[in-house]
């Protein structure tokens, strides 16, 4: 039994799942997102900021967030095992990897939420 | 013009500090020799090159090697089909340490082998005379039983290079799979419960270097989606 402490979910078959399901849900924002840009070409501030004012649009964006952490943390954790076989080096890139990705969400939880 | 350029790898530990490419020139005589052939003829001209060999017609999985950069098994894989502006280049299966010339340690790749529990395990008492499967039951283990285990697909897999620890292989997943498949055995949950670790299955990102080299044109990918699909299936 190969055993694992750093990775998201602790078993391969969940962050697999979670990966393809993460990544579903990316490419359906992104579509959205590059379809909203491309009907609206004379876009100001007001409408992109109505935009986010909807609780739909919020809910869709923090899963969006929330979908590039879990995306994230699962890609660069099977990198770093891949790559960095020192344990002192891997363990270090992983804690800063997971610390950006909280920073990044919090962050964006702010910027979502905060105005 | 029938001088063929063979360039290939060659390390003694006891001797060499380094690896070294050796260059060759064979007379095949205008013939399209089996590159094994060819190694012989290497052979005539410098005894001490080591490879290893048996049966000479694919069935047994010595002679896997790196010809011209892509795996395969050198007794069934004519010149004409790795040979590029009559040059070719020997090396030995990537990623296993090297014991001599194009002989490789084949120890962690057995290992994965055997961390499969590659035998039919069932614990219902044994009938009389056999357990019988029906012939569509039998034809689920086509495409998987035919594995020689020559190591050509686990060496060209980059998975299979960073984690060999880890990581069962293609070669290993594909037995791992048969045995699932099969209807006689019933340690499929036992099976599944000792690959879904992120590694031992999930390493494998997909990219079927194994079904581009196999030399019986097996498909371990396909084998690793079943056995996602069964993992899938039991733990939801």
């Amino acid at each position: 039994m190969v055993t694992n402490i750093t990775s998201f979910g602790r078993s391969g078959l969940s962050d697999w799942l979670m990966q393809r399901v993460s990544a579903v849900i990316l490419a359906i924002y992104a579509v959205f997102i590059v379809a909203y840009l491309l009907f609206n070409p004379n876009l100001d501030y007001y409408a992109w900021s109505g935009l986010f004012d909807q609780t739909w649009m919020r809910i869709f964006s923090l899963l969006a967030f929330v979908s590039v952490a879990a995306h994230a943390w699962i890609g660069l954790w099977t990198v770093t095992t891949d790559y960095l076989k020192s344990t002192r080096l891997r363990v270090g890139v992983q804690t800063l990897i997971i610390l950006a990705i909280f920073v990044y969400l919090v962050w964006g939880i702010q910027i979502l939420w905060g105005a | 013009m029938s001088n063929l350029q063979v360039s290939v790898y060659r390390y003694n530990p006891e001797t060499d500090s380094a690896p070294y490419m050796q260059e060759f020139q064979v007379d095949t005589k205008d013939r399209d020799l089996m590159v094994l052939d060819v190694l012989h003829l290497m052979k005539e001209q410098d005894s001490g090159l080591a490879f290893r060999r048996s049966c000479r017609e694919g069935v047994c999985g010595s002679d896997g090697m790196n010809m011209n950069g892509k795996n395969g098994l050198a007794c069934i894989t004519p010149l004409s089909d790795v040979v590029k502006s009559n040059k070719l280049t020997l090396r030995p299966l990537p990623g296993l340490p090297v014991i001599r010339d194009m002989v490789v340690d084949m120890g962690l790749f057995y290992k994965q082998y055997e961390r499969i529990q590659p035998y039919l395990q069932n614990d219902t008492p044994a009938p009389a005379i056999e357990r019988l499967q029906s012939p569509e039951e039998r034809d689920k283990l086509d495409g998987l039983y035919e594995c020689i285990l020559c190591a050509c697909c686990s060496t060209s897999c980059p998975s299979f290079w960073w984690n060999p620890d880890k990581f069962v292989g293609p070669a290993g997943l594909l037995q791992s799979y048969r045995f699932l498949a099969d209807t006689r055995d019933t340690a499929t949950r036992e099976r599944l419960t000792n690959l879904e670790d992120p590694f031992s299955v999930f390493r494998c990102r997909g990219i079927m270097n194994c079904v581009a080299v196999c030399p019986k044109g097996l498909n371990p990918t396909r084998a690793i989606g079943k056995i996602r699909e069964m993992l899938l299936a039991d733990a939801t």
